[in-house]
């Protein structure tokens, strides 16, 4: 009696023990590159810390209330907050008017495509780069093309005004090839037939659009949202290259401004800090998405 | 209610092979006309030139007395029902019913009766408010369906709109969709790839094999004097059996597949030339041999397969290397390999000429009775 117990132990616990053999390279990954350090930095951004980045004095929750009362952290997080409303909405209207635009029926439309998304291929310091020459004040395309129609110059990344705004520019480029490719995807997963028994009801472009294209399209649209969110409050590599968080701390988005506590001033502590608002913020921002948004989101 | 004319339509996708080509047909007013035909012979094409889903290549579509050939599919007045339905899962049953009457900017309270009417009609007043993902297959069906009848449109079109159900349902919705046509006194083009299908619902049937015509007509007289052998083929189940024949000169008699010798009575034995022939029997045509059968007209066969289907039974022999099929009513207790003696009478026979796939001959004794109604009272 006892001894069939333990057999059937052994054996219930068949398939957990199967299943965690399959979780555990994916623990080990997880573990080392995302679980320790997230642990890690929760844990630094009580403390104070030497030039090494160990821990030195417990300080409690003092990092947290004098980023809440830097004026530094306050502007960044304001910057980071315009740079999200500017890059979010627009980009993803760009990408669904190509994609709407690429989604058509023509002939050679695949070379469009091909253009449409090719900023996926582009790596941020590359594209970085790129826009660096077309802003230059001088030799810039942008100034060029601006003195040719005798409009007055914009010292697009070194004026405070323009400078986030610059910015917004390029990535809004660097992300259209993403956002187009997703929702393209999801347009070419719209049954055909929709659309026909649409136009034989008489339904016209725009209402075909606003009537089945867009409902259909939303889980994708959802989706993209989301992903472009997060991706925009995480921006880093191009404020690097345009503008290294100036001038006057206008394109200091809260990413760039991490890392600048952290590895030019090497505190540590305030770093872990902020990178704790910032996931705290993504954290809120998402729950929002998902309890607000996504009832208005059809499934199939 | 409306005329529909089809004049030497053609399509081509490449501008060099025709898909369909010289089509030739006129859909009366209140007609059930039924498109059959293989996988790929075109009939949904050809029901998509008619919506203004696809171009006309060439030839002109008259709808009632209009040229259509570039009116836009909403100015055509009908409607269509779509194989996989093509409903609007985002909207409930009742939006989607109502879409195109909003199209049109209906009053909204002509609207709602309209569409009450409709689901009273089709037995969809208790999923008014259901998405299509919450319904069954047969009441997508029914959605579908009602989404056509409520716009009201004189034509309407079907592309194989039963095909997703299942068999007990398919027949139900067919004398269904029958009814309402004939209610509604719609003109209805019907595509389906069921020969079953097309005899049993369409007034006409128009066969077409690779884009062309093969025949029309009222299903009777196709499933009587089919125009080729591909016909003879295609209508019926079992399909009739068909294998190469000729004329034996010497004993004045029909050669089928070398095995089977049919004698030619006096009367016909001009009407064939010496010439390859194709010859067809239904199964059902095929008869048990009586005792007085001479042997020679005996054809004694090896039983390959039985189905005793209840209250008819389908048995199968090979001749000329092709799978026959004889149906006899009633349940016969025929073991697989059991030899069993056939005949089959001239009159029977469907012959058709092996070059030019005419019919020379149509089955005679095809058992026609007309019921008359004096004699029933």
């Amino acid at each position: 009696m006892n001894t069939t117990s333990k057999m059937g132990l052994w054996r219930r616990t068949l398939n957990a023990r199967t299943a965690s053999l399959y979780l555990l390279p994916s623990i080990l990954l997880f573990s080392v590159f995302v679980f320790y350090p997230m642990f890690r930095t929760i844990y630094l951004s009580f403390y104070l810390t030497d030039q090494a980045g160990n821990a030195a004095v417990n300080v409690g929750f003092e990092n947290y209330s004098y980023l809440l009362q830097s004026s530094e952290f306050i502007n960044s997080m304001k910057a980071t907050g315009l740079f999200v409303l500017y890059t979010v909405p627009i980009g993803i209207t760009i990408a669904l008017l190509l994609a709407l635009l690429a989604n058509e029926k023509l002939k050679g439309i695949g070379f469009f495509r091909t253009i449409y998304s090719s900023t996926m291929g582009v790596s941020v310091a590359a594209s970085s780069v790129i826009w660096l020459f077309l802003f230059h004040p001088s030799i810039g395309m942008f100034n060029r093309v601006l003195s040719a129609i005798n409009l007055p110059q914009v010292q697009w990344l070194l004026d405070p005004e323009w400078a986030l705004l610059s910015v917004s520019i390029s990535t809004i480029w660097m992300n259209t090839g993403f956002c187009f490719l997703i929702l393209l995807g999801g347009l070419q997963n719209i049954d055909e037939h929709l659309y026909e028994s649409a136009r034989i009801d008489g339904a016209g472009y725009f209402h075909r659009l606003r009537r089945i294209t867009i409902p259909m399209l939303s889980p994708t649209l959802f989706f993209i949202v989301t992903i472009s969110l997060i991706n925009a409050f995480q921006s880093f590599g191009q404020i690097d290259i345009l503008t290294k968080g100036g001038p006057s701390q206008s394109t200091n988005l809260i990413v760039y401004s991490i890392y600048r506590e952290a590895f030019i001033n090497y505190q540590f502590g305030t770093a872990s800090a902020q990178a704790v608002f910032l996931f705290l913020i993504i954290l809120i921002v998402t729950i929002l998405q998902f309890k607000l948004v996504e009832k208005k989101v059809h499934y199939q | 209610m409306k005329k529909l004319e089809l004049i030497d339509l053609s399509k081509s996708y490449d501008k060099q092979v025709n898909v369909i080509s010289n089509i030739n047909v006129t859909i009366e007013p209140g007609e059930f006309f039924v498109l059959v035909g293989p996988s790929g012979c075109g009939k949904s094409t050809m029901l998509r030139m008619i919506a203004g889903l696809e171009e006309i290549t060439s030839g002109t579509l008259k709808i009632g007395e209009t040229v259509a050939n570039d009116l836009p599919p909403s100015k055509r007045e009908l409607s269509m029902v779509f194989q996989n339905y093509a409903l609007y899962p985002h909207l409930s049953v009742e939006q989607n019913i109502a879409f195109g009457l909003n199209v049109k900017k209906i009053k909204k309270p002509v609207q709602q009766q309209r569409v009450k009417d409709v689901a009273e009609m089709l037995g969809l007043t208790d999923f008014l408010s259901r998405k299509p993902r919450e319904l069954s297959g047969g009441q997508r069906q029914r959605v579908a369906l009602a989404r056509a009848i409520v716009s009201e449109a004189p034509i309407c079109l079907m592309d194989e709109p039963l095909s997703n159900l299942d068999a007990k349902l398919r027949a139900q919705m067919r004398s269904e969709i029958r009814r309402i046509q004939r209610e509604l006194n719609i003109t209805m083009i019907y595509v389906t790839h069921d020969q079953v299908e097309a005899m049993t619902m369409g007034d006409r049937i128009m066969i077409l094999h690779e884009g062309k015509i093969q025949q029309v007509g009222k299903p009777v007289d196709i499933y009587n004097n089919p125009a080729n052998p591909f016909v003879a083929k295609f209508i019926g189940a079992p399909a009739m059996n068909l294998s190469a024949a000729r004329i034996d000169n010497e004993t004045e008699e029909m050669v089928i597949g070398e095995t089977i010798r049919i004698p030619i009575p006096k009367a016909e034995r001009t009407t064939f030339a010496n010439q390859l022939l194709i010859a067809g029997i239904r199964p059902e045509h095929i008869r048990i041999a009586k005792k007085e059968t001479p042997e020679l007209h005996k054809l004694y066969v090896d039983v390959t397969n039985v189905e005793i289907l209840g209250n008819e039974t389908v048995f199968s022999f090979i001749i000329d290397q092709e799978e026959w099929l004889a149906k006899w009513s009633g349940q016969w207790h025929i073991e697989i390999g059991d030899v069993v003696p056939l005949e089959l009478d001239f009159a029977s026979l469907c012959i058709f000429d092996a070059k030019t796939e005419q019919l020379i001959k149509k089955p005679t004794d095809v058992g026609s009775y007309v019921l008359h109604k004096e004699v029933v009272l």
